[in-house]
């Protein structure tokens, strides 16, 4: 358990925002895919902590990003934290990322909504590897699409809109650069996209990593109650995930 | 130096504060957070005589300070825990109670039995009072002819501690205590979740797979607390009380209802050091009320 400090609270649109947290300490060493339990303060009706995947981290400027969408009362209240407020988490928790290891390969990131958040992270330390990374990011409109920028620096990025209001119009699914060979998928976001997502890579017969998630009492597989279904039965997604492999998925 | 040590039934705890069944695994998740030998003692995961694969998902509700969870009491059965788990937990330096369910009585006769030959395990907590899974479980807890049955076979068959848990969703808590008492209960533990239920509006959906769901959290301590009060009243075995304990102050408001010790369930999962600061609190009031032994609380309540 970790008391953090607000450095910076940034307003991306109306939906939302980045936190980035820095202590006095240096940060633990974290992997890409993994989350963090974020307590709510001040509100009965955020009791439990909120799991947040991580975005970023910056070793260099000790520095956690947390990208998180407004959906409800206690991502509501995180968004309205100001600088130099403090942040209790528990960190870093559940599996990662699975890193290959043979450069120059061509992976594919797909992320839909705020399941980008991880895949930030996750391109800097695949880019880090020589892994050649091409991220597919998604969304309902241009507002979903988040962070282009920052991926741009690990990779290619192409994007798809329902709307049309950037890059190809239609999901993620569809988008040409599926047409491209790939030697792993790595996705995060919506379940229907995943499972898409999933479909795709089973059919191509290539690996693939998916990021679930689910509501979480505690985070650190004490509760039980964030199961998903998998070959081995019922398995918690805070400790046996939030990565997965599709082929322990009864996708 | 304050005298942490409670009576608990037949055997001695060496400070009152225990983990609640379900709400802190095996111990062994809470290690990297908890110097388990502090604990006076902990509950394992509900452990019924087959493998169960709990409920089907969602089974967690946030609701206002609380939580509603329908697990289903997923566990591997007891003879994995026995293979397996024990051998891993069985040095813990706390007293480790295994809380059994079952869904005829003959479940809880085979697993208890099969318990009764764990050396480092010194008593179990009969939970009669689970209200989340279709057959036993709290249907046991709810009438004072089927509570009664269920403790008396376990009785026959189990030397060691018997700690029965109580399901709250009664009309008289009381005489369910009575009941089980009578059948040779070495301690009572109260209470278990309520029976509540969640829906979203927008999607006309209930939040649970199971539609409702026990509760748990501070929303609960009103309720449990009276409970505890009414039970210790009533019976003469020692009483464990909890529901929505969350630090020190609640933990003592307990005892002071009559509880000889107390369990913390879901605050473990907010703060997962919590046992420890409690016990620290417990201390702290002894020494700032200049009482040496923290059996001066139980039943302390002055009226």
């Amino acid at each position: 358990m970790l008391d953090l400090v607000v450095k910076d609270n940034l307003k991306l649109n109306d939906q939302y925002f980045l936190l980035i947290l820095s202590g006095n300490k240096a940060l633990p060493n974290m992997l890409p895919g993994q989350f963090v339990e974020v307590r709510v303060d001040n509100t009965p009706n955020a009791f439990l902590r909120r799991p947040i995947s991580i975005n970023f981290i910056d070793y260099q400027r000790n520095e956690l990003w947390l990208l998180i969408q407004i959906v409800g009362e206690g991502t509501r209240k995180l968004s309205e934290i100001k600088s130099n407020d403090i942040l209790n988490l528990l960190l870093p928790l559940g599996n990662s990322f699975t890193i290959p290891n043979r450069h120059n390969i061509n992976v594919l990131l797909v992320g839909g909504g705020v399941g980008i958040a991880p895949l930030l992270y996750l391109g800097y330390k695949l880019q880090e590897k020589g892994v050649n990374c091409h991220f597919l990011l998604g969304g309902r409109s241009k507002d979903n699409l988040l962070q282009l920028k920052q991926f741009s620096e690990y990779g290619k990025v192409y994007t798809t809109t329902e709307d049309g209001t950037h890059g190809e119009k239609g999901f993620v699914t569809n988008h040409s650069v599926l047409s491209t060979k790939f030697d792993f998928i790595y996705t995060c976001g919506p379940t229907l996209m995943m499972k898409a997502v999933a479909n795709f890579a089973k059919q191509n017969n290539i690996e693939c990593e998916v990021s679930l998630e689910n509501t979480m009492a505690c985070g650190f597989g004490a509760c039980l109650c964030c199961v998903t279904d998998s070959i081995d039965g019922h398995v918690c997604v805070c400790t046996e995930g939030p990565v997965f492999n599709i082929s322990k998925l009864k996708w | 130096m304050v005298d942490l040590r409670v009576k608990l039934g037949r055997m001695e705890l060496k400070n009152p504060v225990m983990t609640a069944s379900g709400t802190f695994g095996y111990g062994t998740e809470y290690k990297d957070y908890v110097d388990l030998s502090r604990i006076g003692g902990i509950v394992v995961k509900g452990t019924t005589l087959r493998d169960r694969q709990g409920n089907a998902y969602p089974r967690m509700a946030e609701t206002p300070s609380g939580m509603l969870n329908a697990v289903g009491l997923q566990n591997k059965g007891v003879d994995y825990f026995i293979d397996s788990i024990y051998p891993t937990i069985k040095n813990y330096d706390t007293s480790i109670f295994v809380n059994v369910s079952g869904s005829t009585i003959d479940d809880y006769i085979i697993t208890a039995e099969k318990l009764n030959d764990l050396d480092k395990i010194p008593g179990i907590e009969l939970n009669i009072s689970c209200p989340n899974v279709k057959e036993g479980g709290m249907a046991f807890g709810t009438s004072c002819l089927s509570a009664s049955q269920v403790v008396k076979a376990v009785r026959s068959v189990y030397k060691k501690e018997l700690m029965v848990k109580l399901s709250p969703n009664v009309t008289d808590i009381s005489e369910i205590a009575l009941a089980v008492e009578a059948e040779g209960a070495d301690s009572i533990s109260l209470i278990n979740t309520l029976l509540g239920m969640a829906i979203n509006a927008e999607k006309r959906k209930p939040l649970l797979s199971t539609i409702t769901g026990g509760l748990s959290g501070p929303a609960v301590k009103p309720i449990a607390l009276r409970m505890v009060w009414q039970v210790a009243n009533a019976v003469k075995v020692p009483v464990v009380g909890m529901g929505g304990i969350m630090n020190a102050t609640d933990a003592i408001e307990f005892m002071l209802a009559g509880a000889s010790a107390i369990q913390i369930g879901t605050a473990n999962f907010i703060d997962p050091f919590v046992s420890e600061k409690v016990l620290v609190g417990i201390e702290d009031y002894l020494i700032r009320h200049k009482l040496s032994s923290v059996n001066e609380l139980i039943g302390a309540l002055e009226i």
